[in-house]
């Protein structure tokens, strides 16, 4: 923990998600979700006690948990579908394929136990891949959010949005970053602090160790900018041009793998129109283990003591 | 439309074709002029491959001119090589990834029943369908829900791509898995067009538990040099198997057998 960034926790991002879950029930009965035995890990528990006649809990069969949410918005219907990310997005990713992207089915899938915060659970329960294998799904939008302001608006907005979204949301107590003033919107990045000498893109938990890492830098002399990009897809490429010119360097932090997550969607955005110097905070392609999360948070790389080596190594290769 | 494209799957959609002619002409609810109405019934095609037989019977009903299923698996023709709802907004679901479908349905038949809709939901599931785990997991959702308006038909051709079934995962006893499944099952001549009548109108008379039709049927029905020949699984006839074809299912077989007398049909897997 770097010391000088006041560190106010707020809830858990999956916590978020129920309640604004329920919310969404009281005011739109086209909502119907559906979870895997997994309620009470996923929150999906409070919209179910709430409207127990639109909430089906499926038993342990993704597949068929996401073949029926195809079925249920081919009905009408806007389905919340939840699990744990990897049981969702790697176990029934055809299904998701198949019943939901291709028929661009108006389905939202909201998923809990992100990343490696997991903790002690270990490798099968943490997701690493989610958000690389939703950003290659056609017509999804793809949503990391930061802390609980953001996910109760992201996931409201869902429900307005015709089409399939994908949520990823954590298991930990999300530390706050955004106040209830903050406006957010799918595609649009928050710019949370500003800065000269590098960009910090982030999403997820590593938002808030991204403006630790600024923090900490700033008395190292580098000023850095830190943008929460909640959304991986569609990605916000007129802010992340904006910084990259304004800042010539960038760095991106996030719990998942680098290979497909926001690292490889922004490297690649700013490839194709103004490349600077990057380097890349996440899983580095491996699976994690039992751990509590800090520790493993630690042992991954994944802290804001990383991102602020990665961002001095960027400011160094400036030209 | 197979042989105009030049690939496909005979074998199952003929097998399916008096299943499907049931449905669209006699069964099911549902007006060509108004693909979208609110109170039609469903139907999925749960074996996607099988989407000839459902063009045809959808052309036929006036969803679209018979002309166009010569462009069955053409560039930028609505009719896919499997069913896309991209393509076909009057589909109810894309198929063609086995052991989906009956999800998708069932998902249909649920919004019915919370929705206190008096729709039925029909889907046509093969035999080898019945080898992926998803199928029982709609089979057991549906039974525990008891989704009474959904209604599946099994398209029981024996064979699948690589051969028979009864050699590479036989499904037998498949009337007790469904049954205890709690699904009310019944069993049909699938080339019988009163035996499939009957049973749907059994079907619909039945409360509290979903619908398994099982419809013994035969792979390539309709033209002798097909049936049961699993060659005809996946690729299309040639010209002159087509022309022998289409002779043939009007009634005149001559053409088949000079075909097999001169030893010019291929064989597949038993």
């Amino acid at each position: 923990m770097i010391v000088g960034m006041e560190k106010k926790m707020g809830l858990a991002t999956r916590d978020a998600y129920g309640q604004a879950l329920a919310e969404l029930g009281r005011v739109n009965p086209k909502i119907v979700v559906l979870d895997g035995d997994l309620s009470a890990s996923t929150k999906t528990n409070l919209f179910a006690r709430e409207f127990p006649d639109r909430f089906f809990n499926v038993g342990v069969a993704e597949a068929n948990l996401v073949g029926l949410a195809g079925g249920l918005a081919q009905a009408g219907k806007i389905p919340f579908i939840s699990s744990f990310a990897c049981f969702i997005v790697c176990r029934a990713y055809d299904q998701l394929r198949m019943a939901v992207a291709v028929p661009h089915q108006n389905v939202k899938v909201v998923t809990s136990h992100g990343g490696i915060s997991v903790g002690e659970d270990g490798a099968s329960q943490q997701s690493i891949e989610d958000v690389a294998l939703m950003t290659a799904t056609p017509g999804f939008i793809v949503a990391v959010p930061s802390d609980e302001h953001c996910t109760r608006a992201l996931v409201k907005q869902a429900a307005d949005v015709k089409g399939p979204v994908y949520i990823r949301t954590g298991r930990p107590k999300a530390p706050l970053v955004h106040d209830v003033s903050t406006k957010f919107s799918f595609g649009k990045g928050i710019l949370l602090r500003q800065g000269k000498d590098v960009t910090i893109v982030a999403n997820g938990l590593l938002v808030f160790e991204a403006l630790a890492a600024a923090e900490a830098l700033a008395e190292q002399g580098i000023s850095a900018a830190v943008v929460d990009m909640h959304t991986v897809k569609p990605l916000d490429e007129e802010l992340l041009i904006q910084q990259a010119k304004s800042t010539g360097a960038v760095v991106t932090a996030e719990e998942h793998s680098v290979w497909g997550g926001l690292g490889s969607a922004v490297s690649s955005a700013l490839s194709r129109k103004d490349p600077v110097p990057m380097e890349f905070v996440g899983i580095q392609d491996t699976y994690a283990e039992s751990g509590k999360p800090e520790e493993l948070l630690e042992k991954y790389g994944l802290t804001a003591r990383h991102v602020a080596q990665a961002a001095e190594r960027v400011v160094k290769r400036k030209r | 439309m197979l042989g105009a494209s030049g690939s496909g799957h005979p074998g199952g959609s003929l097998s399916a074709a008096d299943i499907v002619t049931c449905l669209y002409f006699h069964a099911m609810r549902h007006d060509p002029r108004n693909p979208q109405w609110e109170d039609r019934d469903r139907f999925v095609l749960s074996k996607g491959h099988g989407c000839p037989v459902l063009y045809a019977a959808m052309a036929i009903s006036g969803y679209f001119p018979k002309e166009q299923l010569a462009t069955l698996r053409k560039l930028g023709s609505p009719l896919q090589g499997h069913p896309d709802t991209r393509f076909m907004p009057a589909l109810e679901a894309c198929t063609g990834s086995l052991g989906q479908g009956l999800s998708i349905a069932t998902g249909i038949a649920l919004a019915a029943q919370m929705d206190k809709k008096d729709r039925w939901v029909y889907a046509l599931i093969s035999d080898s369908e019945n080898e992926e785990g998803q199928t029982w997991e709609a089979a057991g959702f549906a039974g525990f829900h008891q989704l009474d308006r959904l209604i599946a038909v099994l398209d029981y051709n024996k064979f699948q791509l690589d051969g028979a079934i009864k050699d590479i995962l036989d499904l037998e006893p498949l009337r007790s898995k469904w049954e205890s499944f709690r699904w009310h099952v019944q069993e049909a001549d699938g080339h019988s067009i009163p035996e499939l009548l009957a049973a749907l109108d059994k079907a619909k008379q039945v409360k509290g538990q979903p619908h398994m039709i099982i419809a013994h049927t035969v792979k390539g029905k309709g033209v002798s040099f097909m049936e049961n020949n699993n060659y005809f699984h996946g690729v299309a006839p040639t010209q002159e198997e087509m022309q022998a074809a289409l002779k043939e299912i009007d009634g005149d077989p001559s053409l088949s057998r000079a075909l097999v007398a001169a030893g010019k049909i291929k064989k597949g897997g038993k």
